[in-house]
């Protein structure tokens, strides 16, 4: 027994760092904030004991249930079209013999490297009604493009096309997926005399669905938390044309840190996290049918 | 069979495909580096001009503009870069060191906890930031730290879960024979870790180094909540007071001022494609 202690002793001393890290800036935290949760909590100040107060009024807030709203809209839009572009690029790129393979690479994964406020500009001058790229390139085919930024649904429509120009990362490790498919079972797919789509139907989206996977959980996890792009391309008409780009991490920053109002932040910060363990539970769920997983 | 090459139908199109996604990936950016050469007056206009009229302009209305961003009265982008790069050092240093030494910690010494507790590492990866960023900061205030830089680097110093996964991945490959030699030479856990393990571990260090680095460089909720002195920016917080500040500072300064926060991590991307790239993809795939 002494010598089982003194092994979990020596594991806990090399991992002891992160540990110390998890109890600081996360348990502690994460308890805080469940109990500020449930209190009237101005900043800085002495909280006052609530209940379930400021769960209740989530249900009631015209404000939030807009926000939530535009948020599962942004994710609905965003995270489909992005994992189907991320499974078309890798496969484009996955071709033998294809020229610029590492040009192309590289393109596509450069717009996730650019830090977000610097993108965030640029894409507020490419959008810009007058003068931006987006419509004088569209100009060119003969098409009046709108006011991006100042229209209600094309603000909306701006954010999923930046959001699919952050691909990359995703586009990369399709990439990687595809590579590991066994080059036999293309061959003898061929002999079956099964055409380019079948196989692609058939044998390439179940060996690389546990990516596909991953990618949609990690797309999910950011597309709840959307916040740095709209505050920066929003940041005079706060929130957007019609409040039709404020998010839900938007109105959680307004009411900590504009608002003060910390208990019903925190409220929010909860309900958030739920909902995000909740989709991811269920596309798990849904996933077991869905995604193969190879043997070892 | 290996080696064949798909039929030249696929690689045309598929290059044909990728060169118009390129466009789509790439216009943004050209079109900030190409902003930043124009003068104000040509900046603003419908044409589609990647460089100003006349073309033998170029490099004088650029350093023009990137001297005007520079020497800024309003916003000190030096001090901003100072800060900036002041963080990036400790955090990485931090970050780097505390991961290694937690991975192994998890990838070589046989304990009981080991299992459930890296589950635990694992599992916070989906704890979104906004959760924690209130009582964060009012954490970090009660340290001390609001008003300082020190939000931004100490907490690296104790691990991130990503890096930590990715370095234990990585330990992982390395032969357990390398350590029972060790051991017959007297190494214990720690001569093992800093005589085999780390010196092995190079490639994937310097892979945990470039992503913190980056994200250190990019990060801007956490500083924008922490950081509450303008002393004590960072240059993604600069760039956003830049922008919103003025309100209608020209086109032209402020793709200048974008270029030159975007400059550093897209030219160290392209010096690292390689590295970074393998990187990324030892990450997925091995859920």
């Amino acid at each position: 027994m002494k010598g089982g202690l003194r092994r979990e002793l020596i594991g806990l001393a090399w991992v002891g760092p992160w540990i110390i890290g998890f109890l600081a800036f996360m348990l502690v935290p994460a308890l805080m904030s469940l109990r500020s949760s449930l209190s009237d909590d101005p900043l800085l100040q002495a909280p006052l004991w609530v209940g379930m107060d400021n769960y209740a009024r989530l249900l009631t807030d015209e404000v939030f249930h807009k926000a939530l709203l535009n948020t599962f809209i942004y994710a609905g839009a965003a995270i489909p079209l992005s994992v189907l572009l991320a499974v078309v690029l890798a496969s484009l790129l996955n071709t033998r013999g294809l020229r610029w393979k590492r040009f192309f690479e590289a393109a596509v994964f450069v717009p996730t490297l650019a830090p977000l406020v610097a993108s965030s500009m640029v894409w507020m001058w490419v959008l810009n009604g007058r003068y931006g790229l987006l419509n004088a390139a569209l100009s060119v085919v003969g098409i009046d493009g709108p006011n991006w930024l100042l229209e209600k649904g094309w603000a909306m429509a701006a954010l999923v096309l930046i959001a699919l120009w952050g691909v990359g990362q995703a586009v990369i490790l399709c990439v990687a997926a595809l590579k590991e498919v066994p080059e036999q079972l293309y061959e003898a797919a061929d002999l079956d005399g099964m055409g380019p789509v079948r196989a692609f139907i058939h044998i390439t989206l179940p060996m690389i669905s546990p990516v596909v996977l991953f990618n949609t959980i990690a797309m999910l996890i950011g597309a709840f938390q959307v916040f740095v792009v709209p505050f920066v391309l929003f940041q005079k008409d706060k929130g957007g044309p019609d409040k039709s780009a404020y998010f839900y991490t938007s109105y959680l920053y307004d009411n900590a840190f504009v608002f003060g109002q910390m208990g019903y932040a925190s409220a929010m910060a909860w309900v958030q996290m739920l909902i995000i363990l909740a989709l991811t539970g269920l596309l798990f769920l849904a996933s077991r049918r869905l995604v193969f997983y190879r043997a070892g | 069979m290996h080696e064949t090459q798909h039929s030249p139908i696929r690689r045309w199109g598929a290059f044909a495909g990728l060169l118009a996604a390129t466009v789509f990936f790439l216009a943004p950016l050209v079109w900030m580096v190409s902003t930043s050469f124009k003068p104000e007056s040509q900046a603003a206009s419908e044409s589609l001009r990647l460089l100003p009229d006349p073309p033998g302009d170029a490099p004088r209305i650029a350093a023009e503009n990137y001297r005007a961003v520079w020497t800024d009265d309003s916003i000190n982008f030096p001090l901003y870069l100072r800060n900036t790069l002041i963080v990036a050092l400790l955090s990485v240093v931090g970050m780097v060191l505390s991961s290694a030494v937690v991975a192994y910690g998890f990838a070589r010494p046989a304990w009981r906890l080991r299992g459930p507790l890296f589950t635990v590492v694992l599992a916070t990866m989906m704890i979104p930031f906004p959760v924690l960023m209130t009582p964060l900061f009012v954490l970090f205030s009660k340290f001390g730290w609001i008003g300082t830089l020190k939000p931004l680097w100490v907490p690296a110093w104790f691990g991130a879960a990503f890096n930590i996964f990715l370095l234990r991945q990585f330990y992982m490959g390395i032969p357990k024979e390398l350590d029972e030699a060790a051991r017959i030479d007297g190494c214990g856990h720690w001569g093992i870790f800093w005589r085999i393990i780390l010196p092995l571990s190079r490639p994937a260090l310097a892979v945990v180094a470039l992503f913190h680095f980056m994200y250190v460089w990019n990060d801007f909720l956490a500083p924008m909540v922490f950081i509450v002195n303008r002393d004590n920016f960072t240059l993604a917080l600069g760039l956003q007071l830049y922008q919103s500040k003025a309100g209608n500072t020209p086109w032209n300064l402020l793709m200048a001022a974008s270029t030159l926060v975007a400059a550093p991590v897209l030219i160290l991307f392209m010096a690292t494609q390689r590295t970074f790239i393998r990187g990324l993809s030892t990450g997925a795939g091995k859920e």
